[in-house]
């Protein structure tokens, strides 16, 4: 029989989510996917799952949760007090939740997003390969509600043991390497100067569709519009106020506003796990 | 840092630039819509026979394709310098009918920008084989090209904050049909009747409207026959 997990308490935002629905772009289909896809792998790691089992992202406040059968749980990426029916639980590493007593992953002490991986994986049906909730353009299941009961895969028959697991600590500064192009050529050689010298700092208003920035605006040669074309993870963004915007996941596929630079992929997981105010420095890289 | 480095690759009478976009990623600027669509069913056809090397992505936009996923981006730019790419898209497959009621709220603002009368929109609009350029906004939202530069409208000064399912919209060079209830700034001119073939997650191709697919609007009465 399949196991269920009933959210007690759903948090700010909790999704679903794994390696996301890539290849599908070209019908508007977003990526998707953990925001943190190193925390989302090595917690699945540490339960036993393939890398790409569905899990839980929170957002800054965690979530609750209730199994009817024992189940053994990590909670990783950004920290936070763990507790079992109120006693105090391990971060980190895998721990176990008998039948129907309440795991909380509290509100974070760092960081933006927490990932519970439960052995099994969450075992929603999967769309176009993914069972990743996109925010975007809705598809996949949509954002945890308090009493919400989502269906558990069947747990390896052998979790692996936890060898010394390295959770990176959030960034108290992010800094994030950058290659110009394919639109610097729309900005003034004063924009892309300040792009890479000054201090941006992460708004509160960014989320998994991108990274908003405050900070000295970037000033375009002119004012023209640019057709629609196709957008990357990570670009940079310029929207008319001149505040860069770093893709994330649930990015739109095309866009009309220009790229002024892409990002790297490996830096972007940092990027989820900075919280609003963290200072942003764009390297070349 | 400069900024990207970009190969100029001329062709016969105009140009190909491929633009960098990061680690992983080209972007390729054509000088037309046309050329678009001919660069990006050259992509498809050499991928079809093997001869591209691996690429995630390949998303067409209005005047760029991007390819995304590419391990060798620099090699590959300098591979597609040496392409010789047809100027007009191959036309293959079938053509998608959709059946449209000319029955928008706007039509008669496009009726007047047309310059013809309100009962001519759907004669006009319904006369011309389009194709689908790109993809975005929404998945199974295709951007249709193909009306005459006499025909290509301007957005609403005011989007609507709501155009239900099925409406028929135009704006720019574009014509689209929304495949579901979204805020949006088009000229609604119409109705499908029955949108949820646009975006059918049941089907192995969820989209109806994929990049290239020929598309006829078929005027049909208001219980949806011809």
């Amino acid at each position: 029989m399949t196991v269920k997990l009933t959210v007690v308490r759903s948090g700010a935002l909790t999704t679903v989510q794994d390696r996301g629905r890539g290849g599908h772009a070209h019908l508007g289909v977003p990526r998707s996917g953990a925001l943190d896809a190193p925390a989302m792998s090595l917690a699945n790691r540490l339960v036993g799952n393939a890398s790409d089992a569905a899990v839980l992202e929170t957002t800054l406040t965690g979530c609750a949760l209730r199994p009817d059968r024992g189940v053994t749980v990590v909670v990783g990426g950004a920290p936070c007090p763990v507790t079992v029916d109120g006693r105090p639980a391990a971060w980190g590493v895998p721990v176990r939740v008998p039948a129907g007593a309440v795991l909380n992953a509290g509100s974070v002490t760092a960081g933006v997003r927490s990932y519970v991986a439960v052995a099994g994986g969450i075992a929603v049906e999967p769309l176009l390969g993914s069972r990743a909730t996109d925010l975007l353009s809705g598809l996949g299941p949509a954002p945890l509600r308090d009493g919400d009961v989502l269906p558990l895969g069947t747990p390896a028959r052998q979790p692996a043991l936890p060898d010394a697991a390295l959770w990176p600590a959030p960034p108290t500064e992010l800094t994030l390497p950058l290659r110009l192009g394919p639109r610097a050529d729309w900005f003034t050689p004063v924009a892309l100067r300040t792009l890479t010298s000054a201090t941006y700092r992460v708004s509160q208003h960014s989320n998994r569709i991108g990274l908003r920035t405050e900070g000295p605006p970037l000033e375009r040669v002119s004012a023209g519009e640019l057709p629609s074309e196709g957008m990357v993870l990570g670009a940079v963004q310029v929207p008319p106020d001149g505040r860069p915007v770093v893709f994330l996941h649930d990015h739109p596929t095309t866009g009309g506003y220009p790229v002024i630079a892409v990002v790297a992929e490996t830096a972007l997981a940092a990027a989820a796990q900075a919280a609003a105010g963290t200072p942003i420095r764009f390297i070349p890289g | 840092m400069t900024p990207g480095r970009s190969v100029e690759v001329p062709t016969p009478s105009r140009s190909v630039q491929v633009r960098p976009a990061g680690r992983h990623a080209l972007l390729v600027e054509l000088p037309d819509a046309e050329r678009t669509g001919a660069f990006h069913s050259e992509l498809l056809r050499r991928r079809a026979a093997g001869t591209l090397p691996q690429v995630q992505e390949i998303v067409p936009g209005a005047r760029t394709v991007l390819l995304d996923g590419v391990a060798h981006p620099e090699e590959l730019a300098s591979r597609i310098a040496d392409w010789d790419v047809p100027s007009r898209a191959v036309d293959a497959g079938e053509v998608v009918e959709i059946p449209v009621r000319y029955d928008g709220p706007d039509l008669a603002q496009v009726a007047a920008l047309w310059g013809v009368g309100v009962d001519e929109v759907a004669a006009r609009h319904s006369a011309y084989t389009c194709r689908v350029a790109f993809c975005g906004f929404a998945p199974g939202f295709g951007y249709l090209t193909g009306l005459p530069a006499e025909m290509h409208v301007p957005r609403r000064d005011t989007p609507r904050t709501r155009v239900p399912a099925g409406a028929v919209a135009l704006a720019g060079p574009y014509s689209a049909v929304y495949p579901r209830a979204t805020p949006g700034g088009w000229q609604l001119i119409g109705t499908m009747p029955d949108p949820t073939p646009l975006w059918d997650l049941g089907r192995e191709e969820p989209a109806l409207l994929t990049p290239g697919t020929q598309v006829r609007f078929v005027a049909v009465t208001e219980d949806g026959t011809p």
